[in-house]
């Protein structure tokens, strides 16, 4: 019976893991088909954005859920300006362009912080349930990646501006006829996109060392993530999520770890060789 | 419009035997030595997505299982002739196989990017956690994150005394590189080559034309596999160790970045990138004022957005309009190399 419940703790927080991580990448590749590599050190920079915080003495959750975010969508939004702007349209052009990003900002944090190991301890204490302890900050995370889908679809479904990025993406020269400007709305979607992926890393930081290389870890697992969720947005991310943090945690229980993320990655490469453009072409058609 | 056959042959003969005479007084044998394996790494990618339009992110997947089949193979026979055809053949198979999963899927893209960005990191995690005992083939230990050390480097067939090494051994690389060069060129010439490029171009209009696309793709990544095999195994007897590394995302990402620099659509542009970047982050590894992951990324970064043709059809064309004669090729040949790059 508690063996069951932790279980199930972990496969939730395994899934949560998941949308937490790739929710910045899917709005930037779901809003603006633009795949950002840099992503995982966008992350890391949200990482070092709430350690540096906190021990200027910030109150942690500031940290994370304000400072973060913030100091990381202002990079991203500089990173828009000066780099992606000029690449739209052409995929594989700003994969290459953010990969080189993802490089330069790991040789940029390793010239400021160091090739160490850097961390905070996790802000809620654990609990024993049974014979078994589980880390109470596990249920932050899953909170978290319930409040962040909550949130994306308030936005998206309830909001003007919401309205507006829908419309810009289905058909931007549509909406420019309309009086917006598509260069505007893709520049504050991107800087969206970028704030949560600050605020993924601020939250993963209490549970992982931080490295400058760190984001490389987080990048791949995302990418799959979004890639094989396919074009909706939400829908995408939630089912991809799921079946990849299900499996994960099925095999890291039966056999260990390392065979729970091997397992995690053959069945992205199954889902993706039957549903070529992601699960949510095939199933949950034209949601959000 | 295309130079006679003899011609190419000879002035690549010419020109690598003046290169590969003169390159010792200006570099030292051992770091040029690596520098033509990684020539040879830039190579296999640039074939098959310079000319295939397959961009593959885990090409460096095929280098380390040709690093690790040789070394294994060479525990095992204590000898190095087969390990080193071993070491060609078994990333051609896994190729092939991935490849006819992969394109007979119809997977274009970023799909094809995912597919071959998690295989790499599939034989990543996987011979990371083999360090335990039980991990053996043969007699050779798979050692995990440490890797595989001490195991039988080239030696002249035969005789598996007869090391080759030092000197020796960068003559070897060096010509190997110029038979792999010729042996591209031959493809690239062939039919089978013209194919390619076709469908690089238009993959519509070449399976309407009654082509087999799928086939044709699956057996050109295997062509860049074996290729990456080969380079593999050279590193390895220059490494003398083979680890995990090799199978690693930056040393995925470092083959992309040679190709986009050198230029996409030549046969030389990947291998000077190669050449070239490998040697820059080497005389930057000598200094500490500036990290060399920072130089790399801002490289990328320029070159994707000033100079996406990269630097050999750049100059090329320069040439072309400082020196050539003038005529309608030339305008026709630099629109063919721009359209290289959305494969």
């Amino acid at each position: 019976m508690d063996l069951s419940f932790v279980f199930l703790v972990e496969v939730l927080y395994a899934v949560a893991t998941l949308v937490v991580i790739s929710a910045g990448l899917a709005v930037v590749f779901g809003m603006m088909k633009v795949i950002n590599l840099a992503h995982g050190e966008f992350m890391m920079m949200g990482g070092y954005a709430t350690i540096t915080a906190v021990n200027l003495g910030v109150n942690v959750f500031v940290a994370m859920l304000v400072i973060a975010p913030l100091v990381v969508g202002l990079i991203g939004l500089v990173v828009e300006r000066l780099v992606i702007r000029h690449l739209y349209g052409r995929l594989v052009d700003t994969m290459l362009a953010t990969w080189g990003l993802s490089l330069f900002f790991v040789g940029m944090a390793t010239m400021i912080f160091g090739n160490t190991t850097t961390g905070i301890s996790t802000p809620i204490p654990g609990f024993a349930v049974g014979d078994y302890q589980i880390n109470g900050y596990n249920f932050f995370i899953i909170v978290v990646a319930v409040a962040l889908l909550v949130l994306l679809f308030a936005v998206l479904r309830g909001t003007r501006a919401g309205l507006i990025a829908r419309g810009a993406m289905q058909r931007s020269d549509m909406a420019a006829a309309l009086g917006y400007s598509p260069d505007r709305i893709y520049m504050a979607t991107f800087f969206c996109g970028s704030a949560l992926s600050g605020l993924a890393g601020a939250i993963v930081a209490p549970l992982v060392g931080l490295v400058p290389t760190s984001g490389i870890n987080y990048i791949a697992k995302s990418f799959i993530t979004v890639v094989a969720g396919g074009p909706s947005l939400i829908a995408g991310l939630v089912s991809s999520a799921t079946s990849f943090g299900v499996v994960n945690q099925v095999f890291a229980f039966a056999v260990s770890p390392i065979m729970g993320d091997v397992a995690l990655l053959v069945t992205a490469v199954i889902l993706l060789r039957l549903m070529p453009q992601g699960i949510t072409s095939r199933f949950f058609k034209g949601k959000l | 419009m295309q130079t006679p056959v003899s011609k190419d042959i000879l002035t690549t003969l010419v020109v690598s035997a003046i290169l590969i005479w003169l390159a010792p007084y200006v570099i030292g044998t051992y770091t040029l030595t690596v520098l033509i394996i990684y020539g040879m790494l830039g190579l296999s990618l640039g074939l098959i997505w310079g000319f295939g339009g397959i961009l593959c992110f885990g090409q460096g997947a095929f280098f380390g299982l040709g690093a690790y089949t040789y070394a294994i193979a060479a525990i095992n026979f204590g000898e190095s002739t087969l390990p080193m055809v071993l070491a060609v053949l078994v990333p051609a198979t896994f190729a092939l196989l991935l490849g006819a999963m992969m394109f007979y899927g119809r997977l274009t893209d970023v799909y094809l990017g995912v597919i071959t960005l998690v295989v790499t990191l599939i034989l990543f995690k996987f011979i990371n956690s083999t360090a335990g005992p039980q991990y053996v083939i043969g007699k050779a230990r798979l050692g995990g994150y440490n890797g595989i050390p001490g195991f039988q480097t080239l030696n002249v067939p035969g005789n598996p005394d007869a090391y080759i090494w030092g000197d020796a051994y960068y003559y070897f690389c060096a010509v190997a590189l110029v038979i792999v060069f010729l042996l591209v060129t031959f493809l690239l010439r062939s039919s089978f080559g013209r194919i390619a490029v076709g469908i690089r171009e238009n993959e519509v209009r070449i399976a309407l034309m009654g082509y087999d696309v799928a086939a044709r793709k699956t057996v050109l990544f295997g062509i860049g596999a074996a290729i990456a095999g080969l380079a593999g195994a050279l590193f390895a007897n220059w490494g003398e160790i083979v680890t995990p590394t090799l199978f690693n995302m930056p040393q995925s990402a470092e083959i992309i970045i040679w190709c986009i620099v050198g230029g996409l659509g030549t046969r030389l542009g990947p291998i000077l990138g190669a050449a070239g970047l490998a040697y820059m982050k080497f005389l930057l590894g000598q200094q500490s004022t500036i990290d060399n992951t920072l130089i790399t990324g801002l490289i990328l970064v320029l070159f994707v957005l000033f100079l996406p043709k990269g630097v050999v059809p750049a100059f090329s064309g320069l040439w072309k309009i400082s020196f050539g004669r003038r005529g309608f090729g030339k305008m026709h040949d630099t629109r063919r190399k721009r359209r290289a790059r959305h494969g």
